[in-house]
C-alpha cells in the first residue's frame, strides 16, 4: 500500500471535507490512515479544533482502536488470525513456524514483514486464515505461507 | 453463450477464485467460445471453493474445488473429475431450509435485475402496500428474534420505535460480526447486499426512521466495498432517498467502518463509535429503542435480523413461524468451522442438533481425528463436549445446557485440543477486548488468566478453582455488557466437562 508523508495540508483538507457530517470523528481518522498509513500527533489538535472537541478526548478515542497507527510502518504487513476456528485448524504452529524459520516475531512491529495477531477475519469455514496487505488467505499451511513469503522477496 | 458463475467472496478469494476467474477467461479467448463470466456471492460451500458453475441446457454444473489449471478442460464439457452435477441438486445444499441465503451466490450481488429476477424486492412491496403497524405487526407475529446473539424479539424493538414520537429516528445495522467461527454476515453483504438494503428499508419505513447506519467491521474490506457499492445502486434505482419507491417517504443508508474493537459489536459500544467515541458499554437504561444514536430512537438489529424481514413480509408471518421449535422461530444460518471437513453455510430452521450439524453436514474433523469439542456461539459461548452434542440448536435448548447459541457459529475441536488453554484464551480475549468500562470484565479477565496458570501448574489447585469459579460468578453477574458477562462461559464449560486437561502438565511432570 502506498501512503503519502504527512502533511499537515494535506490533512486539513481531509479534516475539513468530513467535519460537518454527523459522527465524524471515525470516518476522518480512516481517510488520515488511508492517506498517510498512520496518525501522526500533529493531527491531534487539528481533529480537534475542527470537531471542537479536546485534544485528550481526540487521543482517547485514537488510542482505543487497533487499527489507528501512532506511527508509519515500513514493508507489508500480515494479519495472521489467532481466534479460535484458526486454532482448532493449526494458526499457532503457523506463527511459531514465522518466528524460526523466518524470524518474524508477531506483534513485535519489526522485520521485513510486519506481523500482526487479529481476531477473525470472517474465513472461518477455511482456517487458518490471514491477510497480507489487504489480500485474503485461507487453508494456510507452513508452505503456502513459505511460498507467499519467497513471493513477497522478489 | 455460455455463462459461467464464478464467486468473488472473499473466502474463495482466498482461496484462489481470482486465478480461476482469469484462467476461465484466458481459456475462453484461446478457444473462441463466446463466455460471458458472472462474478457472484458464495454458495457457502467453502470446502467446494473455489466452485465454478457452467450453465448447461438451463441447469447450473458445479466444478469444484478448481485450480486455474482445470479451467481448459472444464469449459471442453464432457467428464470431469471435478465435477458435482447440477449444483442445486448436491445433497449439502438439497437439505437445507435456505430462506434468507437463497440468492447468495447464484446472482451477481450488485445486479438489481438480477435481484428482482429472483425474488428479491417483494417484502419491501408488500410492507408499502400494508403500511408501517402492520409491518412492524408482521415482524413481532413472526418471532423474528435478534439474531447478533441476544435473541430479543426484533418486533419489540420496532414496535417501541415506532411509538415514541421524535424530530429524528435512526435505523442501525450491526454488521461487526467479530465472533470466531462466524461469517454470515461477511457473506451476505458480500453475496446478497440488496436483501439488507430492503431490510433496513423495510424498518425504517414501518419504524418512522428516514436515515440509517450500518457499522461493518475493518476485517471485511470485501463486504464494505461491495455493500457500499450496493448502496450506490439502491440510490440510484430511487430504493433510497427522498421519496422511496415513490411512497412519498424518505429513507436513505450510510456505511461506517469500524477500527478493529471487538467490543463495538455490543450494541451500545457500536451507538458510541458511530458517534465518534470511543467504544465504551453504555448503562441501560435508557434503551437504543428510546434513546440510541445521537440520542435519538433507535431500531439497531444484526445483519440476519434485517435480512430475514423482505421473507417474513412476502410470506408472512404465521409462515415464518412455522419453521423452528419452542420460542426460537424461523431459520439461522449455522456457520461450520474450526477443525471441519466440510466448512460452510447451513441455513436451517431452527431445532437441529449440533451433532448433525458436525456429523451430517460438516463431515467430522478435517484433520480426521475424533471431535473432542465444539465451541457454540463465538469466543463467548460453551465447549461441548461429546456427550452434549444432542443438544437442539434453540435459544433456551442452549442456555438449559448452559451454552449459548450467540451468532450461530459452531467451531470443531479435533483431540489434540488443550481446554485448560482454550479456557486461558477466553480469558486473555476478553483483558484485550474489555472496553475497560466496568471492573469485573476489566480486571477480572487479567486475574482470570492468572488464576488458570495457577491452576495448571499445581499451585494450591483445589483453592485456585474455587476462586475460579467464584470470578467466574462476579463477572457473570457484575458485568455491563456481555463480554464480561459471558466469557465465563466458555471458561467453566472447559473447567466442567474437560477437567483433566487442567492437570495434565502435571501428570505428565509426575511420569517423568
Amino acid at each position: 500500500m502506498v501512503h503519502s508523508d504527512w502533511s499537515e495540508a494535506e490533512a486539513n483538507t481531509l479534516i475539513e471535507a468530513r467535519k460537518g457530517e454527523k459522527g465524524a470523528m471515525l470516518p476522518i481518522l480512516h481517510d488520515l490512515m488511508e492517506r498517510f498509513g498512520y496518525i501522526d500527533a500533529a493531527a491531534i489538535p487539528l481533529i480537534a479544533s475542527a470537531l471542537n472537541i479536546s485534544r485528550a478526548d481526540t487521543i482517547g478515542v485514537v488510542g482505543f482502536y487497533q487499527d489507528f497507527r501512532r506511527a508509519p510502518v515500513n514493508g507489508p504487513v500480515l494479519k495472521i488470525c489467532r481466534a479460535e476456528s484458526c486454532q482448532a485448524a493449526g494458526c499457532e504452529d503457523l506463527v511459531a513456524h514465522l518466528e524460526h524459520r523466518h524470524g518474524l516475531v508477531a506483534d513485535s512491529h519489526a522485520g521485513r514483514v510486519i506481523v500482526e495477531t487479529v481476531y477473525c477475519l470472517g474465513h472461518c469455514a477455511a482456517s487458518p486464515a490471514a491477510m497480507l496487505d489487504g489480500e485474503p488467505m485461507a487453508r494456510l499451511t507452513r508452505e503456502s505461507l513459505d511460498a507467499c513469503l519467497a513471493e513477497l522477496g522478489r | 453463450m455460455t455463462r459461467i458463475f464464478i464467486p468473488r467472496d472473499s473466502t474463495a478469494l482466498a482461496l484462489g477464485a481470482e486465478k480461476v476467474a482469469r484462467a476461465f477467461e484466458a481459456a475462453a479467448k484461446r478457444n473462441g467460445a463466446p463466455v460471458e463470466i458472472v462474478r457472484t456471492g458464495s454458495r457457502g460451500a467453502y470446502w467446494l471453493e473455489p466452485l465454478v458453475e457452467i450453465e448447461r441446457d438451463g441447469a447450473r454444473l458445479g466444478y469444484g474445488p478448481l485450480a486455474p489449471e482445470d479451467a481448459e478442460a472444464v469449459l471442453a464439457g464432457g467428464p470431469h473429475p471435478k465435477a458435482l452435477g447440477p449444483v442445486e441438486e448436491i445433497r449439502w445444499f438439497k437439505q437445507q431450509q435456505r430462506l434468507i441465503f437463497a440468492r447468495c451466490g447464484v446472482t451477481d450481488p450488485l445486479s438489481l435485475d438480477d435481484y428482482l429476477a429472483h425474488g428479491g424486492g417483494r417484502g419491501l412491496k408488500r410492507a408499502l402496500e400494508i403500511g408501517g403497524a402492520a409491518t412492524v405487526k408482521a415482524v413481532l407475529d413472526s418471532g423474528l428474534r435478534g439474531r447478533g446473539g441476544a435473541g430479543f424479539p426484533a418486533g419489540i424493538k420496532w414496535r417501541t420505535v415506532a411509538g415514541v414520537e421524535a424530530d429524528q429516528k435512526y435505523v442501525v445495522c450491526n454488521a461487526d460480526e467479530g465472533d470466531s467461527g462466524t461469517f454470515a454476515d461477511r457473506m451476505l453483504m458480500e453475496g446478497d447486499p440488496l436483501l439488507l438494503v430492503e431490510g433496513m428499508i423495510i424498518a425504517g419505513l414501518s419504524t418512522g426512521a428516514t436515515q440509517g447506519y450500518i457499522y461493518i467491521r475493518s476485517e471485511y474490506p470485501h463486504a464494505f466495498a461491495t455493500f457500499k457499492a450496493a448502496i450506490a445502486v439502491a440510490q440510484k434505482a430511487g430504493w433510497l432517498g427522498a421519496n422511496v419507491l415513490g411512497s412519498g417517504k424518505a429513507f436513505d443508508l450510510e456505511v461506517r467502518l469500524g477500527a478493529g474493537a471487538y467490543i463495538c459489536g455490543e450494541e451500545t459500544s457500536l451507538l458510541e463509535s458511530l458517534e465518534g467515541k470511543r467504544g465504551e458499554v453504555r448503562a441501560k437504561p435508557p434503551l437504543p429503542a428510546i434513546s440510541g444514536l445521537f440520542g435519538k430512537p433507535s431500531v439497531i438489529n444484526n445483519v440476519l435480523t434485517f435480512a430475514s424481514t423482505p421473507w417474513i413480509l412476502e410470506h408472512g408471518a404465521a409462515a415464518y413461524a412455522a419453521y423452528g421449535i419452542g420460542r426460537s422461530l424461523g431459520s439461522q444460518p449455522f456457520q461450520l468451522a474450526g477443525n471441519i471437513k466440510r466448512g460452510g453455510l447451513v441455513e436451517l430452521a431452527f431445532g437441529p442438533t449440533i451433532r448433525r450439524l458436525v456429523e451430517d453436514f460438516g463431515g467430522g474433523s478435517r484433520s480426521g481425528r475424533p471431535v473432542r469439542a465444539v465451541q457454540v456461539g463465538g469466543p463467548l459461548g460453551a465447549y461441548f463436549p461429546d456427550r452434549l452434542l444432542d443438544t437442539p440448536l434453540g435459544y433456551e435448548e442452549m442456555a438449559a445446557a448452559k451454552g449459548m447459541l450467540g451468532h450461530g457459529g459452531i467451531v470443531v475441536f479435533d483431540d489434540t485440543v488443550d481446554l485448560a488453554a482454550q479456557a486461558r484464551f477466553a480469558m486473555k480475549f476478553c483483558a484485550v477486548e474489555s472496553c475497560g468500562k466496568c471492573t469485573p470484565c476489566r480486571i477480572g479477565s487479567t486475574r482470570g488468566v492468572e488464576v488458570v496458570d495457577r491452576i495448571v501448574a499445581g499451585e494450591r489447585r483445589e483453592a485456585n478453582i474455587a476462586l475460579l469459579r467464584d470470578l467466574c460468578e462476579t463477572m457473570l453477574d457484575g458485568s455491563l455488557c456481555a463480554l464480561g458477562g459471558l466469557t465465563p462461559y466458555p471458561v467453566l464449560s472447559a473447567l466442567d466437562y474437560f477437567p483433566e486437561d487442567f492437570t495434565r502438565r502435571l501428570a505428565q511432570q509426575a511420569a517423568e
